[in-house]
């Protein structure tokens, strides 16, 4: 008998285990934003890490986004040309970034940055009394550490991801034009005429949502960790998983709801 | 009549699962007295001092500050009672984030955060007044423009210090502030405690598995054994209490009352 319950009784362990984190998770996070509404906000921390998260990700998210204009371009050239639809890639590679691969790459991109290390700087602090030192400044710890990096992350994934837009269709015009054959105006004429503002204000809520996953996972997972150099080391690595997972959910969920018809 | 103890608590318990790790600690410290609470590793000295911070809620029992329970008041009361509390970490706790004037000028505005009506310290006049902190506990305020990083293990006690009394604390909390360093540097490190203390007038409690470092710095002293106070007395009695468990630990003796969990 209990060759049959055991598996049963594992999941159910786990499923359990699964909604008492996001749980916590949520009641984390609804914390951290009942600390952004009230005063003092720390615009010193606030500004480091917009820094941080906006400035120092750009030359990995620029890259990534024009090397994947070029990747689209290119694979869908391979495809497209099959059935004489060349004059679609440059509609498919505005629409594949704006929509999707802008946000959802910059994202894991910043995810993998980013939330790695707000997980490691905080967890490090958890570890070594720093954060009950804030405590007993006067400081209240989830609104000195948590709130402001929640705000920048929100606000520096938008700025990234239309950043990556501008380079990923630029890298789809730069393989078009130079490798593929295609008039540069003509290229250019059907990008505008594919892309509406509809798709970039989606692609940048997406981005904002994305931001606050990422800093809400580094923040918690650093937060909440335990037991020295292994626990910093473990709460990175669940910040960057959990941040990725919860990333391409939620992208589901938006395109579902913005694009579903 | 006697005095209201600055800090007084009764009955207080807190377990961890299974483990009882306080079971009912009865604890009075006079107001401008030392207190130094010795005992092993593991007997909960240090879950004693978070409970009292409020970074722990205890499972039972009171803590008053000026006769006010923490425990039982007001989420926002409770954080006005804490921060009349400094603490030395035992590790120093330094944000190694910022340099050490960064560190202490924060400690300074800390002042300016607990009371609501005063007027906070600005970052640079903190920053100013970082060195003449850092003067109190010896260093050079050149050492203000070094980060954590760069310092020793006693420099980063004394900035943990400056840190902690930067604020002019009226409770003051030491945890085991000598360990890791030599012989003369915690005999300094006790001494600019002794000194702090005295100079701003405030309430100590001190943890601490050091005896020559309890008998420096405590005026009174207890032994917490097994989640409860066994012995309380004068820190100068400290080696020479007739009490078996306080004369076994404080001579360092394997044989005693006191057995230690092996794990294996």
């Amino acid at each position: 008998m209990n060759f049959v319950l055991e598996p049963i009784a594992a999941v159910g362990r786990a499923t359990l285990a699964l909604i008492r984190k996001a749980g916590a998770m949520s009641l984390f996070g609804m914390a951290a934003l009942s600390h952004l509404v009230r005063p003092p906000f720390y615009w010193r921390v606030f500004f480091t890490s917009l820094i941080e998260i906006a400035y120092f990700s750009l030359p990995v998210v620029a890259l990534t986004a024009i090397f994947s204009g070029g990747v689209i371009a290119l694979q869908s050239y391979t495809g497209f040309s099959q059935y004489h639809a060349q004059s679609a890639i440059a509609s498919i590679v505005v629409l594949a970034v704006v929509r999707e691969l802008g946000p959802v790459l910059a994202g894991l991109m910043v995810a993998g940055r980013v939330g790695a290390a707000m997980a490691a700087e905080i967890g490090t602090m958890r570890v070594t009394d720093q954060v009950d030192a804030l405590w007993t400044l006067s400081t209240d710890p989830m609104k000195y550490l948590v709130a402001p990096r929640l705000l920048a992350g929100t606000l520096a994934l938008p700025f990234l991801v239309l950043i990556a837009d501008i380079l990923g269709v630029m890298g789809g015009f730069a393989v078009s034009t130079s490798k593929l054959g295609f008039a540069p105006d003509a290229y250019i004429i059907n990008t505008l005429a594919a892309v509406k503002p509809m798709d970039v204000i989606v692609g940048l809520v997406k981005a904002a949502v994305f931001g606050f996953l990422i800093a809400l996972m580094g923040c918690y997972h650093g937060y909440t960790s335990r037991g020295g150099a292994e626990g910093v080391g473990s709460a990175t690595t669940s910040a960057v998983v959990g941040a990725s997972i919860l990333l391409l959910a939620f992208d589901y969920l938006l395109t579902d709801l913005f694009f579903a018809q | 009549m006697t005095s209201q103890p600055k800090i007084r608590i009764r009955g207080l318990k807190k377990a961890f699962g299974d483990k009882k790790v306080l079971d009912g600690v009865d604890l009075d410290v006079e107001a401008g007295t030392s207190f130094v609470i010795i005992g092993g590793s593991g007997t909960g000295k240090s879950v004693l001092l978070r409970c009292i911070l409020g970074l722990i809620a205890p499972d039972e029992g009171r803590i008053e500050i000026d006769g006010e329970d923490m425990v039982t008041a007001a989420p926002r009361r409770r954080e006005e009672l804490v921060q009349q509390i400094g603490m030395l970490f035992q590790n120093g706790a330094l944000f190694d984030s910022m340099s050490v004037a960064d560190n202490i000028a924060f400690g300074l505005r800390a002042k300016g955060r607990a009371k609501a009506d005063a007027k906070r310290v600005s970052w640079s006049a903190a920053r100013l007044a970082a060195g003449d902190i850092l003067k109190q506990v010896g260093l050079d305020p050149s050492v203000g423009a070094l980060s954590p990083s760069e310092l020793s293990g006693g420099m980063q006690k004394r900035v943990g210090l400056a840190r902690a009394i930067a604020g002019t604390p009226d409770i003051m909390f030491f945890d085991e502030p000598t360990t890791g360093l030599d012989p003369i540097m915690g005999a300094v490190i006790d001494g600019l405690i002794v000194d702090c203390v005295k100079r701003l007038g405030c309430t100590a409690i001190a943890i601490t598995h050091d005896m020559a470092s309890a008998q420096r710095i405590g005026d009174k002293a207890a032994m917490l054994y097994q989640g409860r106070l066994v012995w309380q007395g004068l820190a100068a009695d400290l080696m020479n209490s007739g009490d078996p468990l306080v004369d076994q630990f404080t001579h360092g003796r394997r044989e005693g009352p006191i057995t230690m969990e092996l794990r294996r």
